[in-house]
């Protein structure tokens, strides 16, 4: 099973546009969800299902396949839009999202959604269900990877940094963690809720190789996920500085499109601006 | 130490299960610095490949747990009962709810535990974890019988919860009987008419002794070791019903949302007939040895007689 899709990144530029339209549609046609920090992580998605991760729409429960942890379930319209682009999910499942019985659940769901390695919805147990994937890597001589998302926000969850300490305790270099540094969480910015400082710092004081990136820069995106594979004697961490909410102008670092649909007339506006 | 000199404690079982599944590669033991007081210490000392240290850091743990789940492995993972209470929501989110199989072991449960006081005195996990969908929630008496469970839950297909006890009671179980256990069945220990005494973990102990003593007084009861709390078995609790129309219930645990509360509204669901609760009384412990508290907050046999004398008389 080859990496990615094989897209060059002009061609994820374009992939992540797209994206961005179905994660603003699925928001606004559900009248709720999570726009600002699906788009905040929509470049990133795009590169790891466009670049990297070996999974198989025709078997997704495929036992070898990379696995990717959206470990802020919340912002599942992202993750549905790759799967869609990615072969997972039909436009007529995007429709779903939020809706009785449907695939798409208002946090990524294993159970429901195919192609999703982990149920979120609740922070900060998503780094270590993606050290519990890469131990059993491990144990059966697999090369395949365990990528894991995480919200800034979500650092603030104790359970984190049991985690963070854990898979340097057990030299996971099969775990790739992606935090999407936008700055804002569910009240407000998160330097108003919570200050975290230097995210890097933290990380690499534990002993994670760090690497900051833009992360809606794609090259600099592509450039650290080649990066990340290339640490294999313990874990790697991709600090990418995202704007939330990115592409939609009046979504743009405003917290109040953490969790908020827009209006119709909002809708129309974001499609203009994402054409 | 309070506990008889023989006998068997329940988290004995456990860590000689463990050591009966060496020989499987896809069995995979966590802990989180309490292996030599959980026994998975064990497993550890001969397959360290397949043990994983999480530290003391339980909520971690119940994850890495799930991930190496959702990756063809069979997680047991131990702790202090009452430290497993910390990663509840873990449990609860991360596996009861993707039905992911970890088998989940809390050990020195119940006011049992002793002198390390309240504490370490988990009396409300039974009733928590019984509240999550998918999964089995189970407490074994004995050493022997702790064992035989365990070792079925290597095939078990939903995730579990098993309560353990540190210390050692008489046990109630041969090699020969513990074969005939099963999960989701209750044993029948004594069979009786008047009255049917249904127990769970240390407590089953006390309610053979209380039957013996009943017998001596002219009533004959039936005493079950209900070691599965959930699934509870059903169609034993109809045939109690039917034919003993009382029952007492006994456990190391609060008479909130435990044994007794399960077996309650089965029987009130079903055709209610009289039950009295022996189990703690809305309180909590505090430090002292085993017998000392069983005595103190009257979970001994003793209790357990003029519960069976109270509950027939409602008939």
């Amino acid at each position: 099973m080859q990496r990615g899709m094989g897209l060059g990144v002009t061609e994820l530029e374009h992939m992540a546009k797209r994206c961005r339209r179905n994660i603003v549609k699925m928001v606004y046609n559900a009248k709720a969800g999570h726009p600002g920090g699906s788009l905040s992580a929509i470049d990133m998605l795009t590169a790891l299902y466009g670049h990297r991760l070996r999974v198989n729409p025709d078997q997704p429960d495929w036992g070898d396949r990379d696995r990717f942890i959206m470990s802020k379930g919340h912002a599942s319209p992202g993750v549905y839009a790759v799967l869609h682009e990615r072969g997972f999910l039909s436009e007529s499942d995007l429709q779903t999202f939020r809706k009785l019985g449907g695939p798409c659940q208002g946090h990524v769901d294993m159970k429901w959604c195919p192609g999703v390695d982990f149920s979120a919805g609740s922070l900060g147990m998503g780094l270590s269900f993606g050290i519990g994937c890469s131990l059993a890597a491990t144990l059966d001589g697999s090369e395949r990877t365990a990528w894991v998302m995480l919200g800034d926000g979500e650092l603030q969850e104790g359970q984190i940094w049991e985690a963070v300490m854990a898979a340097v305790h057990h030299e996971v270099g099969n775990v790739k963690v992606i935090v999407d540094r936008n700055g804002i969480q569910n009240d407000d910015f998160c330097e108003s809720q919570m200050r975290m400082f230097d995210v890097s710092e933290k990380f690499a004081s534990f002993g994670w190789a760090v690497m900051e990136i833009d992360g809606h820069n794609m090259c600099e995106i592509v450039s650290a996920i080649d990066w990340a594979d290339q640490v294999t004697d313990g874990p790697a961490c991709i600090v990418m500085h995202t704007v939330k909410g990115k592409g939609v102008s009046f979504m743009e670092n405003n917290p109040k499109f953490h969790g908020a649909a827009p209006s119709d007339q909002q809708f129309e506006l974001a499609m203009e601006e994402l054409q | 130490m309070s506990a008889p000199s023989g006998g068997g404690a329940s988290r004995d079982g456990y860590g000689a299960a463990l050591l009966e599944m060496l020989d499987d590669d896809k069995v995979v033991v966590l802990e989180a610095d309490l292996g030599k007081s959980t026994k998975s210490c064990l497993f550890r000392a001969e397959k360290p490949s397949h043990t994983v240290s999480l530290g003391i850091a339980e909520q971690n743990m119940m994850l890495v747990a799930a991930g190496m789940a959702t990756s063809g492995y069979v997680p047991f993972a131990s702790t202090f009962a009452i430290f497993s209470e910390r990663g509840f929501e873990q449990v609860r989110n991360g596996i009861a709810r993707p039905n992911i199989v970890v088998h989940l072991c809390g050990s020195h449960g119940g006011i049992h535990t002793g002198t390390d006081g309240s504490s370490a005195q988990s009396i409300e996990d039974l009733a928590i974890y019984r509240t999550l969908p998918n999964m089995a929630v189970i407490h074994p008496s004995d050493d022997i019988s702790a064992k035989e469970l365990t070792l079925q839950l290597r095939d078990y297909p939903s995730p579990s919860y098993m309560r353990t006890a540190r210390n050692k009671v008489p046990r109630s179980y041969s090699e020969s009987t513990a074969n005939q256990l099963k999960i989701g069945k209750g044993f029948t220990h004594r069979k009786g008419s008047d009255v049917a005494i249904i127990a769970c973990g240390v407590l089953l102990n006390e309610a053979l002794e209380a039957s013996e003593e009943l017998r001596t007084q002219g009533i004959h009861a039936t005493v079950v070791d209900m070691h599965t709390i959930k699934p509870l078995d059903e169609s034993l609790l109809d045939q109690i019903i039917e034919s003993c129309g009382a029952i007492v219930t006994a456990e190391d645990h609060s008479v909130i949302g435990g044994l007794g509360s399960a077996v309650a509204e089965y029987v009130v669901s079903k055709s209610p007939i009289p039950i009295e609760m022996i189990g703690v009384q809305d309180r909590f412990g505090e430090s002292g040895g085993s017998d000392e508290l069983l005595e103190l907050l009257g979970l001994k046999s003793t209790n357990i007689i003029q519960a069976a004398k109270r509950v027939i008389e409602r008939k």
